[in-house]
């Protein structure tokens, strides 16, 4: 179980409880948080659940793969702290973690 | 939500809450993860957001007189909106022991409830069609350790939906991983022992074993609860560009409405995700009088073994393909262009090209084949220059 705390464009923080192997992806979708598109389900085909990680956690969400690194560079408003977030997996180690989504997934 | 407080009912035939399709043709079938991954929501969500869910249950006809829905068990639910969204079922396989148990068709859960306890390794699959859920399918089938074989009538795998480039390609791929691709190919029978499969028979006499058979030959769409009641339909309910059907109050969506193809120049059913998203937007925004979204560059994807494939853009009648990379490297792309604008990309591994071609398609622009099959220029590149020329 992990909290982690979406922020959307506006400011507004919504917390949630993940669970461990979900993604931070499904996390988001299973509480209806907005701002999170994930058109393709998670299968890194679609680049709509693009988010921004806080700094403090960017070592703890593991390293992009080939595939997001280059679906991300065709992403909207893409900051060094961007990522997919169907492809970081809930763990222990992302209690607490905050990701902000932008103001578009399109 | 878009701000709708009335009431909301979402009738099902199927037992599951709404759930994704795509997986179960890929990672679902291989077991790699669990039923309620599958689900758009949670079950909370619907009580939570005040949407009945009626399960387990059919609409059986519609009275657009008494705007009035009829449901199998009994009951009726009546209606200010209506949004036929009944999906596609597979085509049947019109020959001798297809009624055979261990004879399968992929598009349910259901489904794959059923075929995934006989995929044993060591046993042998015969999938009878070589589109994208046949392929798909055998992708999972060999990796599961099956002896398996693909059945197609045309000269080449995808015929229907791709380029003999892409076709060759998977062909290829699939040999090399042990698959047997049978091309040109017609099924005459299957053959039983004890009321279940035991063989496949060819019309050339040839005799295949098959412990499985998956039929993939296509899927038909679900229209008749709309055609029964009077509603225009045409290989799909027709619908204009708000998802409406002829009755202003009834609206279509996903595999079973036909739609104008904005971007192309002509009306038609799209088998996918996007489509089914985008169209449940546009029906939703028709209903609440809100302006119509965005009508995307339709796009598709598929997963077989560590290849990507990423589609955008529909490319029937292309008169120009461009490849871009090699297929060796397993990452390349096709590019297929009509009077020098292009119209779709088939990207394999190769999300740039993909994406970059999906904002190319949707601006129309003029681009030289040179440019695109040219790798020291990058995607971003060749799409900002278009895009400014």
């Amino acid at each position: 179980m992990a909290k982690i705390t979406y922020i959307d464009h506006d400011g507004t923080e919504r917390v949630v409880e993940a669970q461990n192997g979900e993604t931070v992806m499904e996390a988001a979708i299973k509480n209806s948080i907005p701002g999170i598109d994930a058109d393709c389900g998670g299968a890194c085909a679609c680049a709509t659940c693009h988010v921004y990680v806080d700094q403090a956690f960017m070592d703890k969400v593991g390293e992009q793969e080939e595939m997001e690194k280059s679906m991300l560079d065709f992403a909207e408003n893409v900051q060094e702290n961007s990522r997919l977030s169907c492809q970081i997996t809930v763990s222990e180690d992302l209690d607490g973690l905050k990701v902000t989504t932008p103001e578009s997934q399109h | 939500m878009g701000g709708y407080t009335g009431e909301l009912t979402l009738v099902g035939e199927e037992p599951a809450l709404p759930y994704q399709r795509p997986p179960l043709s890929k990672a679902y079938m291989k077991g790699e993860f669990a039923e309620e991954r599958l689900y758009f929501k949670p079950a909370a969500w619907y009580e939570d957001n005040n949407v009945e869910l009626i399960l387990s249950t059919r609409a059986t006809s519609i009275d657009r007189a008494e705007r009035r829905v009829d449901l199998e068990h009994g009951g009726h639910l009546e209606y200010d909106a209506l949004i036929i969204a009944t999906g596609s079922r597979p085509r049947a396989l019109p020959i001798d022991g297809a009624e055979l148990e261990h004879v399968y068709a992929l598009r349910g859960l259901a489904d794959v409830e059923r075929i995934r306890p006989q995929m044993v390794a060591g046993r042998s699959m015969v999938i009878i069609g070589a589109g994208y859920i046949g392929l798909e399918a055998a992708a999972v089938a060999q990796q599961m350790g099956l002896k398996t074989t693909v059945l197609e009538m045309a000269p080449r795998v995808l015929a229907r939906v791709t380029s003999p480039v892409m076709s060759e390609f998977y062909e290829a791929e699939h040999r090399r991983q042990g698959v047997e691709i049978r091309t040109e190919t017609s099924l005459s029978k299957l053959e039983g022992n004890d009321g279940a499969v035991t063989a496949a028979v060819l019309t050339d006499g040839t005799k295949l074993d098959a412990d499985i058979v998956l039929v993939g030959i296509g899927i038909l769409p679900n229209e008749a609860l709309a055609k029964d009641s009077g509603i225009a339909c045409n290989n799909g309910i027709l619908v204009d560009r708000d998802a409406r059907t002829s009755d202003p109050r009834i609206f279509a969506a996903g595999d079973c409405a036909s739609r104008p193809l904005v971007h192309f120049g002509r009306s038609g059913r799209l088998e996918s995700v996007h489509n089914a998203i985008e169209q449940g937007k546009l029906a939703a925004a028709a209903i609440l009088g809100k302006p119509r979204p965005n009508e995307d560059c339709p796009w598709f994807w598929s997963d077989q073994y560590d290849l990507k494939l990423q589609i955008a853009g529909l490319s029937a009648g292309y008169d120009e393909i461009v490849v871009r990379g090699s297929p060796e490297d397993r990452k390349f792309a096709a590019f297929y262009l009509k009077n020098g604008t292009l119209i779709a990309v088939d990207a394999i591994n190769s999300p740039p090209e993909f994406l970059a071609s999906k904002k190319l398609i949707m601006s129309g622009a003029k681009l030289s084949a040179d440019i695109l099959a040219d790798t020291s220029i990058t995607m971003k590149e060749i799409a900002t220059n278009a895009v400014a020329a």
